[in-house]
């Protein structure tokens, strides 16, 4: 091991199951990180980033992994060299979260339920450093000082629940941080967090692993946050790594073809500027098309106020409302996309479920073609459906389990009693190959097909009545960057050939730009901001649409690094 | 993205062609172990359907000079009594035979009865929700509080003693558990986006309950009739015990077994062959319904 390493990983190859079933998730890594040096590790859904991360903490095996050949050597703070892949338990106790601590991906599932978030980072500095209570607690106080939560002697006393999900992210921060650890792995530690804090949370890792001299391991799949993040790259693809760089020579000059097509699969914010319409990844920006002109929109939402009641008590006294969408409005013409971007919570999948009446509207009007859908009877409503479809976010979830994929394409069709028989057959086959799936296709049950063929299985379905408008809620979010290109691609081509309308409400506004001819922003339930994708982009006139704009991790190392401090003041975390 | 989706999109395997017949799949995804448990199941059915033919002796017939002898191959057989005879006699094949017959009939019909009324009214009380939802609820929960044997008391004060009764009484007792747990998968299934998505559609209500949300609840109800399966013959017994049940000279697993209780230290085979069978037919009943639940599901293969 060479002198200035701290952690060097050489020849790792891990694999999960037994016998015949074993599977190598991981096969021949090699890469090493310096102390203090920030080294990203990245790729999709199925690379073995995050099982390596947890290798390096001696978690394989509680994962149900075994590590078959290779080392892990970790330089502890004694300058002893200890191979991790061999240490004993009692070792990796002593190391894990003292030398070496992890942030995890999802902040609520890290943190103990039924302990005060002040009592569990006392209890790492006890546990480790022997301290006693007070002195522990003491600590504990400054180190949430330390990660800029707001009201620290409150929040010391809370329970996680009581936390929000930047807050809680920020005590996991604190609590990884409690012993001063030389190496801090951090597995998709912003993903699950709105992008606002997201880029708060980026922010306080790099100044804190500056201020302390701290190594992170950084696992994700999000190319921005790389840029942002990284000084040194490790691409993985199918538990082999693929190519490892500095981070402004990966972007500038990847070596490798899977690289440059993760890359041009990244939705670059500001890359779409001076173009009229939605373009495709890949494609020239003179093909983009502005929204056909009709007089008349297709959808006209009026004032729609969507409430959910707070009951309490015994009796169940009604006490107040959530106001989950209150008093928007907005409208969509023939062939063109209006995409709803905003936090979570922020009422956008609330709007779309009220206009197909998913969610019950407490008032307001929905004008599909100049009629009140919300005032539909129910026979009268069935029949509307036909114009309107959803696509879902988690197209596992979206797609019935029980049911081979011809039946959930047909299912629409068989409801509407539109084809029979043969027919049906045909139009099934019609759709999947619209979608880019084949006719063999059609007999495979939905755990058969990967998260991209479901979601297209999902268009299909949707597809499948001939509607004028699809609600598309966050249907790319789950998808890994290069299926989501495809899938975006897709549905751009499907809005250009069948001059289809698009409710496209996304988080994302990478995704947005590229497939928006106009775009609404929505913030606690309301509309606060609204114009051409250009404007909104370009000349946002709302502080908070710039802040959204601002915190969204550019793909570009040499822009330099965001700086919070303006969104600080805006957002409260 | 030519490159992309070369380098990327995942290859497939070859598919099949056509659908097989449920029955045909059931089959296919049975081991040797399973299809020999299959058949011995099968074998239990029709011996106990066919009790009356093959008993060789007539069950309640008493025969007093042949009192407590042990089953074939024990010092002490006599040789006509292939499994024995209890204290009055009476031959212990022919009485396990009948008894079979018997218990099965009560158990199957019993378990169907509560597998039935449970499960509609689970699901009316997950899909349905509101007051009447809750009411259902109500009377879950002051079933679970009131001790069956009491509820079994008065039904058959009221209604008298005979095996209709009987078995519709034990079928009452166990539909609670499947009200309570098809409730709430009906309620998690329910709000599963691809449910969301046929109610997008235009599907009614019975299109959802049916196709959608039903077939995707069969796992638990199969674990719970396979769980409650072994636990009804037992309630029989108990009930035989008290007096309610089948009345003695009558066979039944659960009384034979509750009657050679007192003889289980001298001659313990009295108890000890009915209570082989039950556990015989339980084992069968848990490892058809582990089977079964794996089979169903499409996703393990």
């Amino acid at each position: 091991m060479s002198a200035n390493a701290l952690l060097v990983i050489e020849n790792l190859s891990i694999s999960f199951g037994r016998g015949d079933k074993a599977r190598r998730v991981v096969e021949g890594l090699d890469f090493s990180v310096a102390p203090g040096e920030c080294v990203a590790v990245v790729g999709e859904s199925g690379s073995g980033k995050s099982v390596t991360a947890f290798s390096v903490l001696g978690l394989t095996g509680f994962n149900g992994g075994t590590i078959e050949t290779g080392s892990i050597n970790f330089r502890r703070r004694d300058g002893s060299v200890v191979d991790l892949a061999r240490a004993d338990e009692r070792l990796m106790q002593s190391s894990r979260g003292d030398e070496i601590a992890m942030v995890f991906q999802e902040p609520m599932t890290a943190l103990n339920p039924v302990f005060t978030v002040g009592e569990q980072i006392a209890e790492v500095l006890r546990q480790h450093r022997g301290m006693d209570r007070q002195q522990a607690a003491a600590r504990a106080l400054e180190l949430i000082t330390r990660v800029q939560i707001s009201d620290p002697a409150r929040r010391f006393t809370q329970y996680p629940h009581e936390l929000s999900g930047g807050m809680r992210q920020r005590v996991v921060i604190a609590m990884a941080l409690a012993c001063s650890p030389r190496l801090l792995v951090a597995d998709e530690p912003t993903t699950a967090l709105d992008v606002t804090i997201q880029a708060q949370v980026l922010d306080l890792m790099r100044d804190l692993a500056r201020e302390e001299g701290m190594a992170l391991l950084f696992i994700t799949h999000d190319m921005g946050v790389v840029a942002e993040m990284a000084d040194r790259v490790v691409v993985m693809r199918k538990g082999r790594k693929v190519e490892e760089q500095a981070v402004a020579k990966l972007f500038a000059q990847p070596r490798e073809t899977y690289t440059r097509a993760l890359l041009n699969a990244v939705p670059k914010l500001g890359s779409m500027a001076g173009t009229v319409g939605p373009l495709a990844f890949g494609a020239d920006p003179k093909t983009a098309r502005p929204a056909p002109t009709v007089n008349a929109p297709l959808l006209e939402v009026k004032n729609l106020s969507t409430w959910f009641p707070i009951y309490k008590g015994l009796l169940k006294r009604h006490v107040g409302d959530v106001k989950a969408v209150d008093d928007v409005s907005f409208s969509i013409g023939r062939g063109e996309t209006l995409s709803l971007v905003g936090e979570s919570g922020s009422g956008k999948s609330t709007t779309g479920r009220s206009i197909l009446r998913l969610a019950k509207p407490h008032a307001g009007q929905v004008l599909l073609e100049g009629q009140d859908v919300l005032k539909l009877d129910r026979e009268a409503m069935r029949a509307k459906r036909r114009d309107m479809q959803i696509v879902f976010q988690d197209p596992y979830a979206a797609l019935d389990p029980r049911l081979d994929a011809f039946e959930q394409i047909v299912e629409p069709l068989v409801i509407h009693g539109v084809d029979k028989g043969s027919a049906l057959r045909d139009r099934a086959v019609e759709l999947v190959r619209r979608v880019g799936l084949e006719e063999e296709h059609l007999d495979r049950y939905p755990h058969e097909f990967s998260g991209g063929q479901r979601q297209r299985l999902c268009i299909a379905r949707a597809l499948s009545l001939s509607p004028k408008l699809i609600i598309a809620d966050e249907s790319v979010s789950a998808l890994d960057v290069s299926i989501q290109a495809q899938v975006v691609n897709l549905l751009i081509e499907l809005q250009q050939e069948l001059g289809l309308s698009y409710l496209f409400i996304s988080h994302d506004m990478g995704v947005v730009e590229r497939i928006s001819h106009r775009v609404a922003v929505m913030q606690y339930g309301r509309i606060v901001e609204m114009g051409t994708r250009a404007q909104i982009f370009e000349a946002p006139s709302q502080a908070y649409t710039r802040a959204l704009i601002a915190a969204v991790p550019v793909a570009d190392p040499t822009r330099g690094h965001y700086q919070s401090t303006k969104t600080k003041e805006l957002i409260p975390a | 993205m030519t490159e992309l989706t070369a380098t990327i999109a995942p290859t497939l395997a070859p598919t099949r062609k056509g659908k097989p017949s449920l029955f045909a799949t059931l089959w296919s995804r049975a081991n040797l172990f399973t299809r020999i448990n299959l058949g011995a199941f099968a074998l239990v059915l029709i011996v106990a359907a066919t009790a009356h033919w093959i008993a060789p002796f007539d069950p309640d017939a008493q025969k007093l000079l042949a009192r407590l002898k042990p089953p074939m191959g024990f010092a002490g057989a006599n040789g006509t009594n292939i499994l024995g005879t209890d204290q009055l006699g009476r031959d212990l094949l022919s009485r396990t035979l009948h008894g079979l017959q018997l218990t099965m009939a009560i158990a199957l019909i019993g378990s169907l009865i509560s597998l039935v009324l449970g499960t509609t009214l689970g699901v009316v009380a997950g899909y349905a929700r509101g007051w009447f939802g809750g009411f259902i609820m109500a009377v879950v929960d002051i079933q679970l509080a009131i001790p069956f044997t009491l509820i079994a008391l008065v039904v058959i004060a009221v209604f008298g003693n005979s095996l209709p009764v009987l078995i519709i009484t034990i079928g009452l007792a166990g539909w609670e558990v499947y009200a309570r747990i098809v409730r709430a998968q009906v309620l998690a299934t329910s709000r599963m986006p691809f449910v969301e998505a046929a109610v997008a559609a235009g599907a009614k209500h019975d299109r959802i309950l049916f196709k959608h949300i039903l077939p995707n609840i069969v796992s638990p109800i199969i674990v719970v009739w396979t769980m409650t399966f072994s636990a009804l013959i037992l309630a029989e017994s108990s009930l035989s015990f008290l007096g309610l049940g089948v009345q003695p000279p009558t066979a039944t697993l659960g009384s034979m077994v509750g009657l050679g209780r007192d003889y289980l230290a001298s001659t313990p085979w009295i108890a000890l062959v009915p209570a082989i069978a039950i556990m015989f037919v339980s084992l069968q009943v848990l490892l058809i319904g582990d089977w079964l639940r794996d089979a169903l599901d499409i996703r393990l293969k």
